[in-house]
Protein backbone atom coordinates (compact mmCIF):
# COMPACT_ATOMS: atom_id res chain seq x y z
CA UNK A 1 0.00 0.00 0.00
CA UNK A 2 3.06 2.67 0.73
CA UNK A 3 4.23 1.48 -2.87
CA UNK A 4 1.16 2.51 -4.37
CA UNK A 5 0.78 5.63 -2.64
CA UNK A 6 4.55 6.41 -3.45
CA UNK A 7 4.32 6.06 -7.05
CA UNK A 8 0.62 8.01 -7.81
CA UNK A 9 2.63 10.63 -5.27
CA UNK A 10 5.32 10.94 -6.88
CA UNK A 11 3.40 11.21 -10.42
CA UNK A 12 1.31 13.92 -8.81
CA UNK A 13 4.72 15.81 -8.03
CA UNK A 14 5.99 15.47 -11.58
CA UNK A 15 2.87 16.78 -12.79
CA UNK A 16 2.94 19.78 -10.20
CA UNK A 17 4.45 22.37 -12.26
CA UNK A 18 2.79 22.29 -15.28
CA UNK A 19 -0.34 22.27 -13.60
CA UNK A 20 0.55 25.57 -11.68
CA UNK A 21 1.32 27.08 -15.20
CA UNK A 22 -2.40 26.57 -16.52
CA UNK A 23 -4.39 29.19 -16.48
CA UNK A 24 -7.38 29.12 -13.61
CA UNK A 25 -6.14 25.85 -11.92
CA UNK A 26 -6.06 25.22 -8.54
CA UNK A 27 -2.59 25.65 -7.12
CA UNK A 28 -0.67 22.48 -6.50
CA UNK A 29 0.53 21.34 -2.98
CA UNK A 30 3.92 21.80 -2.76
CA UNK A 31 5.88 18.84 -2.16
CA UNK A 32 7.12 19.97 1.38
CA UNK A 33 3.69 20.09 2.37
CA UNK A 34 2.55 16.82 1.15
CA UNK A 35 5.80 15.21 2.86
CA UNK A 36 4.63 17.28 6.03
CA UNK A 37 1.24 16.44 5.96
CA UNK A 38 1.52 12.72 5.48
CA UNK A 39 3.72 12.52 8.06
CA UNK A 40 1.95 13.92 10.48
CA UNK A 41 -0.93 12.16 9.64
CA UNK A 42 1.22 9.09 10.46
CA UNK A 43 2.37 10.76 13.63
CA UNK A 44 -1.27 11.98 14.71
CA UNK A 45 -2.86 8.65 13.44
CA UNK A 46 0.19 6.58 15.47
CA UNK A 47 -0.17 8.31 18.96
CA UNK A 48 -4.28 7.81 18.70
CA UNK A 49 -3.51 4.19 18.20
CA UNK A 50 -0.95 4.14 20.83
CA UNK A 51 -3.74 4.81 23.39
CA UNK A 52 -5.67 2.03 21.84
CA UNK A 53 -2.89 0.48 24.59
CA UNK A 54 -4.65 1.64 27.31
CA UNK A 55 -7.95 0.38 25.73
CA UNK A 56 -7.00 -2.83 25.58
CA UNK A 57 -5.48 -2.64 29.24
CA UNK A 58 -8.43 -1.16 30.56
CA UNK A 59 -10.80 -3.27 29.00
CA UNK A 60 -9.12 -6.42 30.15
CA UNK A 61 -8.93 -4.80 33.87
CA UNK A 62 -12.58 -4.61 33.97
CA UNK A 63 -13.48 -7.40 32.47
CA UNK A 64 -11.00 -10.16 34.90
CA UNK A 65 -11.55 -10.82 38.29
CA UNK A 66 -10.31 -8.36 41.14
CA UNK A 67 -7.68 -10.98 42.16
CA UNK A 68 -6.00 -10.53 38.37
CA UNK A 69 -6.46 -7.20 37.81
CA UNK A 70 -2.59 -6.12 38.34
CA UNK A 71 -1.24 -9.89 36.03
CA UNK A 72 -3.41 -7.92 33.27
CA UNK A 73 -2.01 -4.80 33.10
CA UNK A 74 1.45 -6.11 33.73
CA UNK A 75 1.00 -8.39 30.89
CA UNK A 76 -0.58 -4.96 29.19
CA UNK A 77 2.52 -3.05 29.74
CA UNK A 78 4.86 -5.89 28.91
CA UNK A 79 3.34 -6.83 25.36
CA UNK A 80 3.45 -3.23 24.03
CA UNK A 81 6.86 -2.80 25.43
CA UNK A 82 8.10 -5.71 23.73
CA UNK A 83 5.83 -5.13 20.47
CA UNK A 84 7.88 -2.03 20.67
CA UNK A 85 11.18 -3.64 20.78
CA UNK A 86 10.62 -6.34 18.72
CA UNK A 87 9.10 -4.91 15.53
CA UNK A 88 12.35 -2.38 15.61
CA UNK A 89 14.55 -5.18 15.64
CA UNK A 90 12.99 -7.80 12.88
CA UNK A 91 9.20 -6.60 12.29
CA UNK A 92 9.57 -3.53 10.59
CA UNK A 93 11.50 -4.77 7.61
CA UNK A 94 10.56 -8.21 7.33
CA UNK A 95 6.50 -6.22 7.01
CA UNK A 96 8.13 -3.60 4.06
CA UNK A 97 11.01 -5.11 2.06
CA UNK A 98 10.49 -2.76 -0.24
CA UNK A 99 10.59 -4.76 -3.36
CA UNK A 100 13.72 -6.56 -1.85
CA UNK A 101 12.26 -10.20 -1.31
CA UNK A 102 13.32 -13.67 -0.15
CA UNK A 103 11.00 -15.78 -1.92
CA UNK A 104 9.11 -13.21 -3.78
CA UNK A 105 5.58 -11.90 -2.48
CA UNK A 106 5.84 -14.09 0.87
CA UNK A 107 8.85 -13.26 2.96
CA UNK A 108 11.10 -10.23 3.01
CA UNK A 109 14.66 -10.62 2.30
CA UNK A 110 15.85 -8.32 4.73
CA UNK A 111 16.48 -9.26 8.29
CA UNK A 112 17.33 -6.76 10.03
CA UNK A 113 16.54 -3.61 12.30
CA UNK A 114 14.55 -0.23 11.32
CA UNK A 115 16.70 2.77 10.48
CA UNK A 116 15.70 6.24 10.74
CA UNK A 117 16.79 9.12 8.72
CA UNK A 118 19.14 11.50 9.54
CA UNK A 119 18.88 14.18 12.34
CA UNK A 120 17.35 17.26 10.38
CA UNK A 121 17.25 15.66 7.45
CA UNK A 122 16.86 17.57 3.93
CA UNK A 123 14.65 16.90 1.09
CA UNK A 124 17.10 15.28 -1.27
CA UNK A 125 18.50 13.30 1.73
CA UNK A 126 14.92 11.99 2.56
CA UNK A 127 13.99 8.33 2.03
CA UNK A 128 11.27 8.96 0.47
CA UNK A 129 10.48 13.07 0.02
CA UNK A 130 7.75 12.56 -2.31
CA UNK A 131 5.76 11.02 0.43
CA UNK A 132 6.24 10.33 4.17
CA UNK A 133 9.47 10.54 6.98
CA UNK A 134 10.49 6.70 8.18
CA UNK A 135 10.32 7.80 11.61
CA UNK A 136 6.39 9.02 11.14
CA UNK A 137 5.48 5.44 9.05
CA UNK A 138 7.39 3.28 11.62
CA UNK A 139 5.97 5.22 14.55
CA UNK A 140 2.72 4.49 12.82
CA UNK A 141 2.98 0.83 11.39
CA UNK A 142 4.60 -0.41 15.06
CA UNK A 143 1.22 0.74 16.57
CA UNK A 144 -0.76 -1.92 14.75
CA UNK A 145 1.90 -4.63 15.14
CA UNK A 146 1.42 -3.76 19.22
CA UNK A 147 -2.30 -3.87 18.73
CA UNK A 148 -2.72 -7.17 17.70
CA UNK A 149 -0.70 -8.35 20.33
CA UNK A 150 -2.90 -6.90 22.83
CA UNK A 151 -5.67 -8.63 21.19
CA UNK A 152 -4.30 -12.06 22.28
CA UNK A 153 -3.49 -11.45 26.04
CA UNK A 154 -7.81 -10.82 27.00
CA UNK A 155 -8.42 -14.08 25.99
CA UNK A 156 -6.20 -15.88 27.42
CA UNK A 157 -5.82 -13.80 30.94
CA UNK A 158 -6.87 -15.28 34.51
CA UNK A 159 -4.70 -18.54 33.82
CA UNK A 160 -1.79 -18.38 31.41
CA UNK A 161 1.68 -17.68 32.91
CA UNK A 162 3.39 -14.21 32.35
CA UNK A 163 6.76 -15.33 30.73
CA UNK A 164 5.83 -18.04 27.90
CA UNK A 165 2.88 -15.21 27.33
CA UNK A 166 5.77 -12.86 26.77
CA UNK A 167 7.57 -15.29 24.63
CA UNK A 168 5.07 -15.37 22.83
CA UNK A 169 4.48 -12.10 22.15
CA UNK A 170 7.91 -11.76 20.65
CA UNK A 171 7.32 -14.38 18.32
CA UNK A 172 4.08 -12.90 17.18
CA UNK A 173 5.42 -9.15 16.92
CA UNK A 174 8.69 -10.13 15.16
CA UNK A 175 7.54 -12.95 12.66
CA UNK A 176 3.90 -13.47 12.46
CA UNK A 177 2.55 -10.61 12.32
CA UNK A 178 4.97 -9.22 9.82
CA UNK A 179 5.49 -11.64 7.40
CA UNK A 180 1.65 -12.31 6.72
CA UNK A 181 1.38 -8.23 6.74
CA UNK A 182 4.18 -8.10 3.76
CA UNK A 183 1.77 -10.12 2.16
CA UNK A 184 -0.86 -7.50 1.40
CA UNK A 185 0.92 -4.35 2.98
CA UNK A 186 4.55 -4.61 1.72
CA UNK A 187 3.55 -5.16 -1.71
CA UNK A 188 3.31 -9.33 -1.04
CA UNK A 189 1.22 -11.93 -3.14
CA UNK A 190 -1.98 -11.06 -1.70
CA UNK A 191 -1.97 -7.37 -2.94
CA UNK A 192 -0.96 -8.67 -5.92
CA UNK A 193 -4.23 -10.58 -6.19
CA UNK A 194 -5.96 -7.73 -5.45
CA UNK A 195 -7.05 -8.45 -1.96
CA UNK A 196 -8.05 -5.26 0.00
CA UNK A 197 -7.89 -4.50 3.66
CA UNK A 198 -8.05 -1.03 4.19
CA UNK A 199 -6.55 -0.88 7.85
CA UNK A 200 -6.43 -4.39 9.03
CA UNK A 201 -9.76 -6.64 9.39
CA UNK A 202 -7.95 -9.36 8.41
CA UNK A 203 -4.20 -8.17 8.51
CA UNK A 204 -4.67 -6.69 12.13
CA UNK A 205 -7.47 -8.09 13.97
CA UNK A 206 -8.12 -11.48 12.70
CA UNK A 207 -4.37 -12.09 13.29
CA UNK A 208 -4.40 -11.57 17.09
CA UNK A 209 -8.05 -13.45 16.85
CA UNK A 210 -6.59 -16.56 15.27
CA UNK A 211 -3.62 -16.45 17.60
CA UNK A 212 -6.13 -15.87 20.73
CA UNK A 213 -8.43 -18.37 19.56
CA UNK A 214 -5.38 -21.51 19.15
CA UNK A 215 -3.80 -20.40 22.29
CA UNK A 216 -7.29 -20.70 24.06
CA UNK A 217 -7.62 -23.89 22.79
CA UNK A 218 -3.95 -25.18 23.87
CA UNK A 219 -4.62 -23.56 27.17
CA UNK A 220 -8.07 -24.40 28.31
CA UNK A 221 -10.88 -22.73 30.28
CA UNK A 222 -9.86 -21.19 33.07
CA UNK A 223 -11.30 -23.56 36.53
CA UNK A 224 -15.13 -23.64 37.13
CA UNK A 225 -16.01 -21.95 33.94
CA UNK A 226 -17.58 -25.18 32.76
CA UNK A 227 -19.36 -27.28 34.58
CA UNK A 228 -21.61 -30.33 33.76
CA UNK A 229 -22.11 -29.06 30.05
CA UNK A 230 -22.95 -25.74 31.24
CA UNK A 231 -21.28 -22.18 31.17
CA UNK A 232 -20.30 -20.90 34.89
CA UNK A 233 -20.67 -16.63 34.47
CA UNK A 234 -17.74 -15.10 35.98
CA UNK A 235 -18.49 -11.27 36.05
CA UNK A 236 -15.42 -9.10 35.86
CA UNK A 237 -14.33 -6.71 38.48
CA UNK A 238 -15.04 -3.19 36.81
CA UNK A 239 -17.36 -2.41 34.59
CA UNK A 240 -16.64 0.95 34.39
CA UNK A 241 -13.15 0.20 33.45
CA UNK A 242 -14.51 -1.64 31.07
CA UNK A 243 -16.27 1.22 29.63
CA UNK A 244 -13.72 3.43 29.72
CA UNK A 245 -11.39 0.99 28.25
CA UNK A 246 -13.90 0.61 25.15
CA UNK A 247 -14.36 4.44 24.26
CA UNK A 248 -10.68 4.12 24.23
CA UNK A 249 -10.51 1.65 21.73
CA UNK A 250 -13.37 3.68 19.89
CA UNK A 251 -11.54 7.28 20.15
CA UNK A 252 -8.34 5.02 18.69
CA UNK A 253 -10.38 3.42 15.93
CA UNK A 254 -10.10 7.19 14.17
CA UNK A 255 -6.28 7.02 13.75
CA UNK A 256 -5.89 3.49 12.97
CA UNK A 257 -8.50 3.43 10.08
CA UNK A 258 -8.12 7.39 9.05
CA UNK A 259 -4.65 7.45 9.23
CA UNK A 260 -4.54 4.29 7.05
CA UNK A 261 -5.56 6.79 4.52
CA UNK A 262 -1.96 7.07 4.16
CA UNK A 263 -1.88 10.38 3.01
CA UNK A 264 -3.19 13.89 3.64
CA UNK A 265 -1.43 16.00 1.00
CA UNK A 266 -4.51 16.42 -0.92
CA UNK A 267 -8.07 18.10 -1.14
CA UNK A 268 -9.05 14.38 -1.79
CA UNK A 269 -6.74 12.93 0.89
CA UNK A 270 -8.59 14.99 3.45
CA UNK A 271 -11.83 14.72 2.36
CA UNK A 272 -11.52 10.77 2.39
CA UNK A 273 -10.17 10.73 6.25
CA UNK A 274 -13.20 13.00 6.93
CA UNK A 275 -15.54 10.06 5.30
CA UNK A 276 -13.27 7.23 7.29
CA UNK A 277 -13.96 9.24 10.48
CA UNK A 278 -17.44 9.50 10.37
CA UNK A 279 -17.89 5.98 8.76
CA UNK A 280 -15.98 4.75 11.34
CA UNK A 281 -17.95 6.43 13.89
CA UNK A 282 -20.91 5.05 12.78
CA UNK A 283 -20.21 1.89 12.78
CA UNK A 284 -19.21 1.38 16.06
CA UNK A 285 -22.38 3.38 17.11
CA UNK A 286 -24.25 0.32 15.05
CA UNK A 287 -22.81 -2.39 17.01
CA UNK A 288 -23.04 -1.08 20.85
CA UNK A 289 -26.61 -0.14 19.41
CA UNK A 290 -27.38 -3.74 18.25
CA UNK A 291 -26.06 -5.44 20.74
CA UNK A 292 -28.33 -3.83 23.39
CA UNK A 293 -31.39 -4.29 21.79
CA UNK A 294 -30.27 -8.17 21.03
CA UNK A 295 -29.34 -8.93 24.53
CA UNK A 296 -32.73 -7.49 25.55
CA UNK A 297 -34.81 -9.28 23.14
CA UNK A 298 -32.90 -12.48 23.82
CA UNK A 299 -31.78 -12.41 27.20
CA UNK A 300 -34.76 -10.22 28.27
CA UNK A 301 -31.81 -7.56 30.12
CA UNK A 302 -29.37 -5.65 28.29
CA UNK A 303 -25.70 -6.87 29.31
CA UNK A 304 -23.18 -4.09 29.16
CA UNK A 305 -20.36 -6.48 28.73
CA UNK A 306 -21.85 -7.07 24.96
CA UNK A 307 -22.91 -3.68 24.46
CA UNK A 308 -19.03 -2.78 25.02
CA UNK A 309 -18.39 -5.67 22.26
CA UNK A 310 -20.59 -4.62 20.22
CA UNK A 311 -19.26 -1.41 19.72
CA UNK A 312 -15.85 -2.42 18.80
CA UNK A 313 -17.03 -5.70 17.02
CA UNK A 314 -18.65 -2.59 14.88
CA UNK A 315 -15.24 -0.98 15.08
CA UNK A 316 -13.72 -3.92 13.47
CA UNK A 317 -16.13 -4.98 11.04
CA UNK A 318 -15.32 -1.38 9.68
CA UNK A 319 -11.92 -1.24 9.25
CA UNK A 320 -11.34 -3.16 6.16
CA UNK A 321 -13.20 -1.10 4.27
CA UNK A 322 -14.15 2.79 6.03
CA UNK A 323 -13.77 4.83 3.00
CA UNK A 324 -16.13 3.62 0.30
CA UNK A 325 -19.12 2.97 2.80
CA UNK A 326 -21.81 5.69 3.13
CA UNK A 327 -22.95 6.18 6.77
CA UNK A 328 -25.96 4.35 6.59
CA UNK A 329 -23.82 1.36 4.88
CA UNK A 330 -21.14 1.76 7.32
CA UNK A 331 -24.05 1.71 10.42
CA UNK A 332 -25.17 -1.85 9.27
CA UNK A 333 -21.97 -3.00 8.20
CA UNK A 334 -21.12 -2.18 12.01
CA UNK A 335 -25.02 -3.41 13.52
CA UNK A 336 -23.91 -7.25 11.86
CA UNK A 337 -20.51 -6.91 13.82
CA UNK A 338 -23.36 -6.47 16.96
CA UNK A 339 -25.15 -9.19 15.73
CA UNK A 340 -22.21 -11.37 15.80
CA UNK A 341 -20.99 -10.78 19.04
CA UNK A 342 -24.66 -11.43 20.79
CA UNK A 343 -24.64 -15.17 19.11
CA UNK A 344 -20.71 -16.08 19.02
CA UNK A 345 -20.01 -14.96 22.73
CA UNK A 346 -22.51 -17.82 23.93
CA UNK A 347 -21.46 -20.65 20.87
CA UNK A 348 -17.80 -20.23 21.60
CA UNK A 349 -19.08 -21.33 25.23
CA UNK A 350 -20.68 -24.15 24.29
CA UNK A 351 -17.34 -25.48 22.54
CA UNK A 352 -15.78 -24.89 25.66
CA UNK A 353 -13.50 -22.17 24.42
CA UNK A 354 -12.87 -19.76 27.37
CA UNK A 355 -12.68 -16.38 26.16
CA UNK A 356 -12.08 -13.57 28.49
CA UNK A 357 -13.01 -10.59 27.33
CA UNK A 358 -14.70 -11.78 24.09
CA UNK A 359 -12.15 -10.73 22.05
CA UNK A 360 -12.22 -13.66 19.69
CA UNK A 361 -15.87 -13.09 18.29
CA UNK A 362 -15.05 -9.08 18.48
CA UNK A 363 -11.32 -9.51 16.69
CA UNK A 364 -11.61 -12.61 14.58
CA UNK A 365 -15.41 -13.27 13.62
CA UNK A 366 -16.31 -9.58 13.47
CA UNK A 367 -12.71 -9.19 11.44
CA UNK A 368 -13.95 -11.99 8.75
CA UNK A 369 -17.06 -10.08 8.51
CA UNK A 370 -15.65 -6.94 7.62
CA UNK A 371 -12.90 -8.52 5.37
CA UNK A 372 -15.91 -10.13 3.34
CA UNK A 373 -18.28 -6.61 3.19
CA UNK A 374 -15.77 -4.83 1.25
CA UNK A 375 -16.88 -6.16 -1.96
CA UNK A 376 -20.34 -4.90 -0.81
CA UNK A 377 -19.57 -1.25 -1.29
CA UNK A 378 -16.28 -1.38 -3.35
CA UNK A 379 -16.38 -2.66 -6.93
CA UNK A 380 -12.19 -3.27 -6.88
CA UNK A 381 -12.69 -6.04 -4.53
CA UNK A 382 -14.14 -9.91 -5.10
CA UNK A 383 -15.51 -11.98 -2.62
CA UNK A 384 -13.58 -15.04 -4.54
CA UNK A 385 -10.10 -13.01 -3.28
CA UNK A 386 -11.37 -11.47 0.24
CA UNK A 387 -12.28 -15.42 0.97
CA UNK A 388 -8.78 -16.71 -0.10
CA UNK A 389 -7.17 -14.02 1.63
CA UNK A 390 -8.95 -14.79 5.12
CA UNK A 391 -8.59 -18.28 4.48
CA UNK A 392 -4.49 -17.89 3.82
CA UNK A 393 -4.00 -15.69 6.86
CA UNK A 394 -6.01 -17.66 9.12
CA UNK A 395 -4.12 -21.34 8.00
CA UNK A 396 -0.39 -19.26 8.60
CA UNK A 397 -1.25 -17.85 11.78
CA UNK A 398 -2.54 -20.74 13.32
CA UNK A 399 -0.41 -23.00 12.16
CA UNK A 400 2.24 -20.42 13.32
CA UNK A 401 0.56 -19.70 16.28
CA UNK A 402 0.12 -23.51 17.42
CA UNK A 403 3.78 -24.67 17.00
CA UNK A 404 4.74 -21.31 19.75
CA UNK A 405 1.93 -22.35 22.04
CA UNK A 406 2.72 -26.07 21.47
CA UNK A 407 6.75 -25.59 22.07
CA UNK A 408 6.21 -22.99 25.41
CA UNK A 409 3.80 -25.81 27.07
CA UNK A 410 6.19 -28.54 26.56
CA UNK A 411 9.07 -26.27 27.62
CA UNK A 412 8.11 -23.73 29.78
CA UNK A 413 4.42 -24.71 30.46
CA UNK A 414 1.67 -22.60 29.59
CA UNK A 415 -0.63 -22.12 32.84
CA UNK A 416 -0.19 -21.52 36.22
CA UNK A 417 -1.13 -24.08 38.86
CA UNK A 418 -4.32 -25.05 40.42
CA UNK A 419 -3.44 -23.31 43.62
CA UNK A 420 -2.54 -19.91 41.36
CA UNK A 421 -4.65 -20.08 39.47
CA UNK A 422 -7.56 -20.12 42.79
CA UNK A 423 -6.12 -17.75 44.57
CA UNK A 424 -5.33 -15.05 42.13
CA UNK A 425 -1.84 -14.54 39.67
CA UNK A 426 -1.74 -11.25 41.28
CA UNK A 427 -0.88 -12.38 44.82
CA UNK A 428 1.04 -15.73 43.75
CA UNK A 429 2.92 -14.40 40.79
CA UNK A 430 3.21 -10.82 41.38
CA UNK A 431 3.22 -10.46 45.05
CA UNK A 432 0.99 -7.19 44.79
CA UNK A 433 -2.69 -6.51 44.42
CA UNK A 434 -4.45 -3.80 42.00
CA UNK A 435 -7.26 -3.72 44.42
CA UNK A 436 -5.41 -4.59 47.78
CA UNK A 437 -8.67 -4.16 50.32
CA UNK A 438 -11.11 -6.13 48.75
CA UNK A 439 -9.66 -8.53 46.18
CA UNK A 440 -9.94 -11.30 48.50
CA UNK A 441 -13.11 -13.75 47.26
CA UNK B 1 -31.94 -7.81 78.64
CA UNK B 2 -32.83 -9.08 75.00
CA UNK B 3 -30.64 -9.30 72.01
CA UNK B 4 -32.57 -7.79 68.65
CA UNK B 5 -31.21 -9.38 65.27
CA UNK B 6 -32.92 -8.38 62.52
CA UNK B 7 -32.49 -8.65 59.04
CA UNK B 8 -33.90 -5.99 56.67
CA UNK B 9 -34.17 -4.89 53.15
CA UNK B 10 -31.00 -2.29 52.61
CA UNK B 11 -33.08 0.58 51.54
CA UNK B 12 -35.41 0.69 54.89
CA UNK B 13 -32.19 0.80 57.28
CA UNK B 14 -32.73 4.92 57.50
CA UNK B 15 -36.21 4.77 57.76
CA UNK B 16 -36.38 2.00 60.41
CA UNK B 17 -33.15 3.35 62.53
CA UNK B 18 -34.86 6.90 62.88
CA UNK B 19 -38.63 4.51 63.96
CA UNK B 20 -36.09 2.96 66.40
CA UNK B 21 -33.92 6.08 68.26
CA UNK B 22 -37.58 7.75 68.13
CA UNK B 23 -39.08 5.19 70.60
CA UNK B 24 -35.66 5.17 72.48
CA UNK B 25 -33.16 2.67 71.14
CA UNK B 26 -29.75 4.60 71.66
CA UNK B 27 -27.67 2.54 69.81
CA UNK B 28 -27.17 -0.39 67.39
CA UNK B 29 -24.76 -2.54 65.24
CA UNK B 30 -25.62 -2.62 61.70
CA UNK B 31 -24.20 -4.91 58.80
CA UNK B 32 -24.51 -5.43 55.16
CA UNK B 33 -25.19 -9.21 54.76
CA UNK B 34 -26.05 -11.60 52.38
CA UNK B 35 -28.38 -14.25 52.78
CA UNK B 36 -31.37 -16.27 51.59
CA UNK B 37 -34.73 -17.18 53.43
CA UNK B 38 -37.98 -17.93 52.02
CA UNK B 39 -37.16 -15.48 49.21
CA UNK B 40 -34.29 -17.56 48.09
CA UNK B 41 -32.46 -16.69 44.88
CA UNK B 42 -33.19 -15.57 41.39
CA UNK B 43 -31.26 -16.29 37.85
CA UNK B 44 -29.41 -13.63 35.98
CA UNK B 45 -27.92 -13.78 32.64
CA UNK B 46 -24.21 -13.02 32.23
CA UNK B 47 -22.24 -12.93 28.45
CA UNK B 48 -25.10 -15.69 27.38
CA UNK B 49 -24.81 -18.00 30.48
CA UNK B 50 -27.72 -18.06 33.27
CA UNK B 51 -26.64 -17.83 36.64
CA UNK B 52 -28.26 -18.29 39.79
CA UNK B 53 -28.05 -15.20 43.02
CA UNK B 54 -28.44 -17.45 45.98
CA UNK B 55 -27.72 -15.01 47.97
CA UNK B 56 -29.31 -11.62 48.33
CA UNK B 57 -28.38 -8.45 50.20
CA UNK B 58 -29.75 -7.31 53.14
CA UNK B 59 -28.60 -4.88 56.13
CA UNK B 60 -28.75 -7.14 59.43
CA UNK B 61 -29.41 -5.16 62.89
CA UNK B 62 -28.15 -6.11 66.22
CA UNK B 63 -29.65 -4.06 69.16
CA UNK B 64 -29.70 -4.59 72.75
CA UNK B 65 -32.42 -3.37 74.97
CA UNK B 66 -34.10 -4.41 78.39
CA UNK B 67 -36.73 -6.50 78.64
CA UNK B 68 -39.54 -4.20 78.75
CA UNK B 69 -38.29 -2.40 75.15
CA UNK B 70 -37.81 -5.63 73.33
CA UNK B 71 -41.84 -6.17 72.42
CA UNK B 72 -41.85 -2.32 71.37
CA UNK B 73 -38.44 -2.70 69.15
CA UNK B 74 -39.62 -6.18 67.26
CA UNK B 75 -42.77 -3.99 66.96
CA UNK B 76 -41.06 -0.83 65.22
CA UNK B 77 -38.74 -2.75 63.14
CA UNK B 78 -41.64 -5.11 61.70
CA UNK B 79 -43.78 -1.90 60.61
CA UNK B 80 -41.53 0.08 59.46
CA UNK B 81 -39.32 -2.64 57.27
CA UNK B 82 -42.28 -4.09 55.94
CA UNK B 83 -43.28 -3.87 52.65
CA UNK B 84 -45.40 -6.58 51.87
CA UNK B 85 -43.34 -7.88 48.80
CA UNK B 86 -41.37 -11.14 49.45
CA UNK B 87 -38.08 -10.85 51.02
CA UNK B 88 -38.77 -8.31 53.87
CA UNK B 89 -36.59 -9.95 56.15
CA UNK B 90 -36.79 -11.76 59.51
CA UNK B 91 -36.54 -10.53 63.88
CA UNK B 92 -35.32 -12.68 66.10
CA UNK B 93 -34.99 -12.20 69.98
CA UNK B 94 -32.33 -13.34 72.08
CA UNK B 95 -31.75 -13.56 75.90
CA UNK B 96 -28.54 -11.31 76.70
CA UNK B 97 -26.38 -12.77 79.64
CA UNK B 98 -24.22 -9.38 80.50
CA UNK B 99 -23.47 -5.68 78.53
CA UNK B 100 -20.62 -3.13 79.60
CA UNK B 101 -19.96 -0.04 78.62
CA UNK B 102 -16.32 0.27 77.93
CA UNK B 103 -15.51 3.51 79.22
CA UNK B 104 -17.17 3.96 82.83
CA UNK B 105 -17.60 0.31 83.74
CA UNK B 106 -21.46 0.39 83.96
CA UNK B 107 -22.97 -3.13 83.26
CA UNK B 108 -26.28 -4.67 82.34
CA UNK B 109 -29.36 -2.02 81.65
CA UNK B 110 -27.42 0.69 82.57
CA UNK B 111 -25.04 0.02 80.22
CA UNK B 112 -27.26 0.19 77.20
Amino acid sequence: MKLTKLLSLSAMAVAAPSLALAQDAPAAVPTDTVFILNSLLFLVGGFLVFWMAAGFAMLEAGLVRSKNVAMQLTKNMGLFSLASIFYYLIGYNLMYPLGTWAWDGVLSGIWGPGVLEAVGVTADAADDYGYASTGSDFFFQLMFCAATASIVSGTLAERIKLWPFLVFTIILTAIIYPIQASWKWGGGFLDGMGFLDFAGSTVVHSVGGWAALTGAIILGPRIGKYKDGKTIPIPGSNLTLATLGTFILWMGWFGFNGGSQLAMGSVGDVADISRIFSNTNAAAAGGAITALILTQLVYKKPDLTMVLNGALAGLVSITAEPLTPSLGAATIIGAIGGVIVVFAVPMLDKFKIDDVVGAIPVHLIAGIWGTLAVPLTNSDASFGTQITSIVVVGVFVTVASAIVWMILKATMGLRVDEETEINGLDMAELGMEAYPEFSKG
Amino acid sequence: MKLIIAAIKPFKLEEVREALTAIGVRGMMVTEIKGFGSQSGHTEIYRGAEYAVNFVPKVKLEIAVPDSMADQVVETIATTAKTDKIGDGKVFVLDLQSALRVRTGESNDDAL
